[in-house]
């Protein structure tokens, strides 16, 4: 027999071994490995997304104030390139050789078969004489999207912008892929899942030279794109645009409230800047402009910043120790041009001595409020400050200050009403007494409000009691109605009703009570105005000019509350902006016209050194 | 006449028949599937790919017709001659041969194009087996190997010549039968050991495979004697003498002095080490020296081999394979979107005329060498183990008819068929799953191509002829 028979045995083990080895990667590569899969689909696959076009955006009277305009991206398939005039290429799109080379060479690093974009954002207007000449170019195509177009200048602050995706969102957020746009700021990003509709999708095969070769499964998973839907805002837009024309060459901001609803008038923030700056091709170069402006246009003043509140914070501690049974309507503090206690003094100007409770708002009396404040933290009953202090910080936190009411902007924040954690590490354990904090009495310390918690607090007044979140949607497409359902709860402060009569007829004198009265400048015939002056010390420079003001007494229509920085006394600037602000909104017109000139021509952006 | 017939459709392998239409027809569904563009969907074209296939396919089965009934001792009496005829016809490609693909590897006849390198295949196996299955044979002597690997490797320079490398690389499986026939088993360890320093020197720095080899020879040395003197004595001279030769040359030549003293120092102390080995009569001790200078001077070759011998997209496609380069685009294109395209197949395959990787065409030569791609994107796992299953069932049945055969050149050719069957089907399908080299040769029976089908046709009816006929004596 052959002494190699039982090689056979070898070689066919070989054949063998070899089969079982391939069939164990094939199971790994077919069954195990889901990769392959996605690799597939991802070279057959291309996916033409359909961009919706944005909601429009009206404000409470149906004005339109935001809606949509053509514009082109600029796609190209390098592959598909073919010789073209550089010249009028350049030309049209506004860009130098180099440039236009520079972006050939990313988008061939990107892929040469896949397409990638040229340029974004082409406005219709520069489109238009391109167009035709688009066919000779061989490998560009354009892709609609659409911009936001504003009817009016205003309310940049508001209404916010619409920009790029972040990467961040779009790994959070499946809706969006990257160089998608999104509201990033004001109501486009409050209300971005109404406004941003539904990205409509077809799906085509390519074969490898990326041409279309149909659609993917005869279009049964294609979809079209859905419009976002309108929302309508309360803002007035003729209030609003008025109160921007009051504010210019002014840092500070104006919010106007309706109170018997919460619904957000007016939301000024100055100094502002034009919306259609951030919109297209220009959005990033302006919006470096924008954010390296000292004065900071892009802030906004209304639900940002965070002033000490000054005398207008003297309501709430009428209110407070109205509450507490330490003072009464007819309680009176001595005042001699200020309060006096050892070594502590603080001022007070000159006004009648011996004020009770309604004439300490007419005449804010800075002593009358000291003796209160004191006499209600240092009260017998509660058994030290650190239980009396807790009480009134509940109490004043009532009013929506402190933390942030929920206005349906982004951005807002809490403002700050001290703790008595804080008061501890500052004066140590068991250490506070109520001389220490007596600033409190007249809002000056460690008080932070904001714009429109001072507003809410105008409104929670003019309601005697009670507030609704403020908010700037009016209406909304009936399947988002849940969204508007926190803005329909009356919220109480812990303040009954009958202790605002004698706060409201206060507010009422410091406008009609005559000379000595505060806020005088507000009288307009006709009209029960009822209105706080403050002025905000402000360690940065000249005082913050502050007023809150609500009117009619009686049923109220509109609350407000005014911020002039670096203005001085309240009476000086923020009072005849309310005034003017009132005026429009109730009469529609200007008594004088002088107070109008006055505010507009006055330039305070400076004001800040000469104190 | 009549009888002869008769005998011979009784005594054919009607199991391997079996097997052989079974492939063929999955291979022309197959190309069918891979070379259909969808606006062609209606019509069936003559014209097409696939209607060419059919056409090779009818013309299959005449040639193995013809293949049965020729004489089984024609196939014995004139191996000699058919093997010098194609030859002459590869030495006549290389002259009037038209070039396809950049190989010169076809001879145009009218309509008829033919790769005499398809048809070589079965002359080597014949005059192989004519040359193994003497009588006087002996397959210990170095004359038998230097006979064999004349037969068989003389195609070899003429199909590279050719630029033909995956056909040519074939011939290499010649040595499996001979190694059934009886091949010293130190020629399958030497071309093992050829084999790994090849792929090591590509991977790791010369000296270091050098200084392995020292290691290894050591080893070797204290594993056959058992004696831990005779090891010092052989390993202290040479680490002292390489660590002084690197010092001194690492002044001279600082590129080169690592490898230069690893090559040096043993070169240096083989005068010692012979005379040390014939002074205490060191058994197995010339042997380990011999071995350990053919691996140092065939290492160091290699490098030159590497970069001078091989075209650069060879270079590439191995470095590739041994993922020494990664190229998703490039050399590694075919591989990767191959890769993908049978992964996405899934368990039970996307369809019949469904693969999207197929019909887009993101694997090139998908009907010709990636054919495997569409069998595994339509047809899934399922599909590809039930092809390899067969083709390993073909093989199996062929070693199996192969040993039952009484005359020795019976017996030398069946295993030529089956080895040749095996080398196809696993580096066409290994290069198809990333397992082997891109090396372009075809899938038996299911790439696109006359000559090729033909040729293995060919190649196994001539077997199945001579199996018909086991019972007479062929030599």
């Amino acid at each position: 027999m052959n002494p190699f028979q039982n090689r056979k045995y070898i070689i066919a083990g070989i054949f063998i071994l070899v089969v079982l080895i391939y069939i164990a990667r094939l199971f790994f590569l077919q069954v195990v490995d889901q990769s392959y899969k996605m690799s597939a689909s991802n070279n057959v696959l291309r996916y033409v997304t359909e961009y919706p076009s944005r909601g429009h955006i009206y404000d409470r009277n149906g004005e339109l104030l935001v809606y949509n305009e053509i514009a082109y991206d600029l796609l190209v398939i390098p592959n598909q390139l073919e010789a073209f005039d550089t010249v009028k290429f350049c030309e049209f799109l506004g860009l130098s050789k180099e440039q236009v080379e520079k972006r050939l060479i990313k988008a061939k690093k990107y892929s040469r078969f896949k397409a990638s974009v040229f340029e974004k954002q082409i406005s219709i207007e520069s489109f238009a004489p391109f167009q035709e000449w688009l066919y000779t170019f061989k490998g560009f195509f354009v892709e609609t999207r659409t911009l936001r177009k504003y009817n009016y200048p205003i309310a940049a602050h508001l209404l916010g912008y619409v920009g790029e995706v972040s990467e961040q969102k779009t790994n959070k957020d499946d809706y969006y892929k990257s160089g998608d746009y999104i509201g990033v700021s004001g109501v486009e990003n409050s209300y971005e899942e109404v406004l941003r509709g539904k990205k409509g999708v077809e799906i085509f095969m390519v074969d490898v030279h990326n041409r279309i070769k149909g659609r993917y499964k005869e279009g049964r998973y294609d979809t079209a794109a859905v419009h976002g839907d309108d929302i309508k805002l309360t803002i007035d837009a003729e209030l609003q645009k008025y109160g921007e024309f009051l504010m210019q060459n002014k840092i500070g901001s104006i919010v106007a409230l309706e109170p018997s609803t919460g619904e957000i008038l007016a939301l000024v923030s100055s100094p502002s800047y034009n919306p259609e700056l951030l919109v297209g091709r220009e959005r990033g170069d302006n919006y470096k402009i924008l954010e390296a402006d000292t004065l900071k246009p892009m802030f906004n003043r209304p639900l940002m910043a965070r002033y000490p509140p000054g005398s207008t914070f003297k309501l709430v501690q009428a209110l407070v120790g109205q509450s507490e049974n330490i003072i009464w309507p007819n309680t009176r503090f001595h005042c001699f041009y200020g309060y006096t206690v050892g070594n502590f003094h603080m001022g007070c100007h000159y006004h009648m001595d011996e004020l009770n409770l309604e004439q300490s708002i007419q005449h804010s009396c800075n002593a009358w409020y000291a003796n209160a404040f004191r006499s209600f933290l240092d009260h017998p009953k509660y058994g030290g400050i650190y239980n009396s202090y807790n009480i009134w910080r509940d109490k004043v936190t009532s009013f929506g200050f402190g933390k942030k009411l929920d206005v349906d902007l982004p951005h807002e924040v809490n403002g700050y009403i001290p703790t008595l954690n804080y008061y501890d590490r500052v004066y140590g354990e068991g250490r506070l007494r109520s001389l220490n904090i007596v600033s409190l009495a007249i809002g000056q310390g460690e008080l932070l409000i904001t714009p429109v918690q001072m507003a809410n607090m105008a409104a929670a007044i003019a309601n005697r009691g009670y507030y609704y979140t403020p908010h700037v949607i009016k209406e909304l497409p009936e399947r988002y109605n849940e969204r508007q359902l926190p803005y329909l709860v009356k919220r109480y402060t812990d303040i009954d009703s009958v202790y605002f009569n004698h706060v409201v007829e206060g507010m009422y004198l410091a406008v009609h009570g005559g000379p000595g009265s505060t806020s005088t400048g507000t009288l307009i015939p006709g009209l029960d105005v009822c209105g706080k002056t403050g002025t905000a010390e402000n360690p940065h420079g000249k005082d913050h000019s502050i007023f809150v003001a609500f009117a009619p007494k009686n049923n109220p229509k509109i609350a407000l509350s005014v911020y002039v920085e670096n203005g001085g006394y309240g009476a000086t600037w923020a009072v005849p902006i309310a005034r003017l602000m009132m005026e429009k909104y109730f009469n529609d017109s200007i008594q004088y016209k002088w107070i109008e000139d006055r505010i507009v021509n006055a330039n305070l952006l400076n004001a800040k050194e000469n104190k | 006449m009549q009888r002869r017939t008769n005998s011979i459709l009784n005594n054919l392998d009607w199991l391997t028949v079996g097997i052989y239409f079974i492939l063929v027809i999955m291979g022309w569904f197959n190309i069918y599937s891979a070379v259909l563009i969808e606006d062609q969907h209606e019509t069936f074209s003559m014209a097409t790919r696939y209607g060419k296939q059919l056409i090779w396919v009818g013309a299959s089965v005449v040639i193995l017709i013809i293949a049965l009934i020729i004489d089984s001792k024609f196939y014995s009496s004139f191996a000699a001659i058919i093997y010098a005829s194609i030859i002459f016809l590869l030495l006549a490609v290389l002259l009037v041969g038209t070039e396809i693909n950049g190989a010169t590897s076809w001879i145009v006849i009218g309509p008829i194009r033919l790769q005499p390198a398809e048809f070589s295949k079965v002359a080597t196996a014949l005059a192989l087996a004519k040359f193994l299955g003497r009588h006087n044979f002996k397959p210990t002597e170095f004359k038998t190997f230097i006979g064999f690997s004349l037969i068989a490797f003389f195609p070899v320079v003429l199909i590279l010549a050719q630029n033909d490398t995956g056909s040519a690389l074939v011939f290499f499986i010649f040595l499996l039968v001979y190694f059934r026939e009886g091949m010293p088993s130190i020629y399958l360890i030497v071309g093992l050991l050829a084999g790994v320093l090849f792929l090591l020197s590509l991977i790791l720095p010369t000296y270091t495979i050098i200084m392995l080899i020292e290691a290894f020879a050591l080893i070797s040395l204290y594993i056959l004697r058992r004696n831990r003197r005779e090891l010092l004595v052989a390993f202290i001279p040479l680490v002292v003498l390489t660590v002084i030769l690197w010092i001194g040359f690492s002044y001279l030549l600082p590129d080169t002095s690592k490898t230069i003293s690893v090559v040096l120092a043993p070169v240096i102390l083989s005068f010692w080490y012979i005379v040390k080995i014939y002074k205490h009569k060191i058994k197995h001790g010339y042997f380990i020296l011999a071995v350990l200078f053919a691996s140092i001077s065939f290492t160091y070759s290699v490098d030159y081999v590497f970069d001078n011998v091989l075209g650069a997209h060879q270079q590439l496609r191995i470095k590739v394979l041994l993922g020494l380069e990664s190229d998703p685009y490039g050399a590694g294109y075919n591989v990767n979107q191959s890769m993908i395209a049978i992964g996405s197949g899934g368990p039970a395959g996307k369809g019949y005329l469904q693969g999207t990787q197929t019909k887009f065409k993101f694997v090139p030569e998908q009907s010709t060498d990636f054919i495997f791609c569409t069998v595994g994107e339509e047809w899934g796992f399922l599909g590809t183990t039930v092809v390899l299953l067969l083709f390993l069932a073909l093989l199996i049945r062929l070693v199996f008819l192969a040993e039952r055969q009484k005359s020795k050149f019976s017996r030398i050719y069946g295993y030529g068929v089956a080895c040749i069957f095996f080398f196809h089907v696993a580096i066409n399908v290994g290069m198809t799953i990333g397992l082997a080299p891109v090396i372009g040769i075809p899938l038996p029976f299911f790439s696109y191509g006359g000559s090729s089908l033909w040729a293995f046709t060919l190649l196994l009816f001539i077997f199945l002829k001579l199996d018909a006929n086991r019972d007479q004596l062929i030599t």
